[in-house]
């Protein structure tokens, strides 16, 4: 299957381009309204026509996909070394310390998060930004996705802590920071990318999940969620087919974060 | 001197009683910590005590007055908490601002109908998800297992809000949706743990040996799997209660899914912590129930 891994991932690579360009790609703002124009169908001028506020839905596809394409990574970027510091120093640490650490995993593991998700999301301030409320909800689930690679990584952690080149390391007079720094976290990366690839598609699904609740990225500001909240207008779709290439970009996108780990690299 | 089977087993058992106890105060903390900790997430959110109430033109300065001293008490983290486990001991969770109601009262009303549609979904979950894994990895055709994870893989890539959107589009019957969010899960833990099972050695020579696949699937691969596919069975009953909020939402099902999108909607911090303490009630007994099923499994199998 490296043929696929290869084709998701020069996939990705090309949406990415596409949606930094989007300035140049796109023929207007993702706020500009063709007030002239609204529900319009594909033409030159808008490729996937417009939406109900005359927004041209091409515009707001690029924009949106933007947005989840570069806040995802970064939450899962900090979820990832939320996990890798809780995991990894109570693996090192071990007995109690790693107890009483895996204990408070395992609480934040049985809450759950969508509840608390909505929860937070529903307490932002009325007159937040669009930006400020992308930001934060990314934040969010960056702060709330770390205890399930938590638990991997410290078992890792114990594991690697007992090993040979550690014992030897101990031996020739390396301890404490050094040892976690120069001997353990470089052996703890392929863990890390692993969670890392898996958390950009669940992050992404959520904030989609969000998106349609309204609860997600405030608008004008367009992202996936908000993109495929669009289908909620039905009988637009059944005679509208390009309403869904939202979902299919989307399906292709995530799809494509869940190719690019490879079999041997993926949990059970 | 070896002491008899029987009273081996006896010890087992007062073992497991013995730890029965424990496993309830273990699940009273969490349910009070995580509790605790929704009350923080909610306190320290951005916008705590904004209320759109105030933003209504009618209101003058002294109704404003009158509606943040309403709630002056949750300013306090602890107090709030502390005030909040004092109602719940006298069985009073409060009141929903706005379904002007107690939530004791909606949630008694909602709960049975989310439990039914967990029940169900994840009734048909398991059903399809094992099922089909059971087949692909017993009989070991290629073209099964290539359609199958296709299937599942597009299914694993849309949002349960989305399928639930197809639902309605589709006028399909809106609780046969759980089974269709958590069916790629399962189906893909369930096939992966049985791949493994049944490729290892002992597997191999009873193959090699002549039994049928039935015998195999029975006596060899299922009981080496069946530790893992117990803690994935609690771990789907969480599943199973997130995707039913943007089912019920949706799907217009009047459960705990849908109250909880409407508090949040409605910014009613009361039904949330309640709703997210009951789920989490309910979360860690299903795993904690699934996980003694496993290590008794286990010690059984020893």
């Amino acid at each position: 299957m490296k043929w696929a891994r290869t084709v998701a991932i020069v996939f990705l690579l090309a949406v990415s381009a596409a949606c930094l360009l989007a300035k140049v790609l796109a023929p207007a703002s993702y706020a500009h309204q063709f007030r002239e124009e609204p529900d319009a169908v594909p033409s030159r001028q808008h490729l996937l026509g417009t939406d109900d506020l005359g927004r041209d839905r091409f515009a707001r596809v690029l924009y949106g996909t933007r947005v989840s394409l570069l806040l995802a990574p970064a939450a899962a970027l900090l979820s990832s070394l939320l996990a890798a510091f809780v995991g990894g120093f109570a693996g090192f640490a071990g007995g109690r310390v790693e107890r009483f650490v895996m204990a408070g995993t395992d609480l934040f593991l049985s809450l759950p998060w969508l509840f608390l998700l909505i929860t937070v999301r529903a307490l932002l301030p009325l007159n937040v930004s669009p930006m400020v409320s992308v930001l934060i909800t990314f934040a969010m689930l960056g702060c709330l996705g770390w205890a399930g690679a938590a638990r991997i990584i410290c078992a890792d952690a114990r594991a690697l802590s007992q090993s040979d080149f550690i014992l030897l390391a101990r031996a020739s007079g390396s301890s404490g920071f050094r040892l976690l720094w120069r001997h353990l976290v470089p052996n703890l990366k392929p863990v890390l990318y692993a969670q890392f690839w898996i958390s950009v598609p669940v992050f992404i699904l959520t904030e989609a999940n969000l998106g349609i609740l309204g609860l997600g990225v405030a608008e004008p500001l367009p992202s996936w969620g908000s993109l495929l909240r669009e289908l909620e207008s039905f009988s637009t779709v059944s005679g509208q087919a390009w309403q869904v290439v939202p979902l299919i970009l989307f399906i292709l996108v995530v799809s494509s974060f869940h190719l690019v780990l490879s079999k041997e690299e993926l949990p059970v | 001197m070896a002491r008899p089977a029987i009273w081996n087993a006896w010890q087992r058992d007062i073992d497991k009683l013995s730890a029965l106890p424990k496993l309830a105060v273990k699940i009273l903390i969490t349910v009070l910590i995580g509790g605790f900790l929704g009350a923080t997430l909610v306190r320290l959110a951005p916008g705590f005590g904004v209320d759109e109430e105030e933003l209504d033109a009618r209101l003058n300065t002294q109704s404003i007055q009158a509606l943040r001293a309403t709630r002056d008490g949750d300013g306090n983290l602890f107090v709030y908490y502390a005030r909040y486990l004092n109602r719940m001991l006298h069985g009073d969770l409060g009141n929903s601002r706005t379904l002007q109601r107690p939530v004791l009262q909606l949630v008694r009303e909602r709960l049975p109908e989310t439990l039914k549609s967990v029940a169900l979904g994840l009734a048909l979950g398991w059903s399809a998800g094992f099922l089909l894994a059971v087949a692909i990895v017993m009989s070991r055709a290629w073209y099964l297992d290539l359609l199958s994870s296709l299937l599942v893989g597009v299914l694993l890539c849309l949002p349960a809000a989305v399928l639930a959107l197809l639902f309605v589009l589709a006028q399909a019957p809106a609780r046969l949706l759980l089974g269709l969010i958590v069916f790629p899960k399962i189906f893909r833990y369930s096939r992966n743990l049985l791949a493994r099972s049944s490729a290892l050695p002992h597997v191999l020579t009873a193959r090699a040996k002549g039994l049928g696949n039935m015998r195999v699937l029975i006596w060899h691969v299922l009981p080496t799997a069946a530790p893992q596919l117990l803690a994935l069975l609690g771990v789907t009953v969480s599943f199973a209660f997130t995707a039913a909020i943007p089912m019920e939402a949706l799907c217009d099902i009047p459960g705990i899914g849908q109250l909880a999108w409407k508090a949040a909607l409605g910014r009613d911090v009361a039904v949330l912590v309640n709703l997210t303490m009951i789920v989490t009630l309910v979360t860690l007994v299903a795993n904690s129930a699934s996980d003694t099923m496993g290590r008794t499994f286990r010690t059984s199998e020893v």
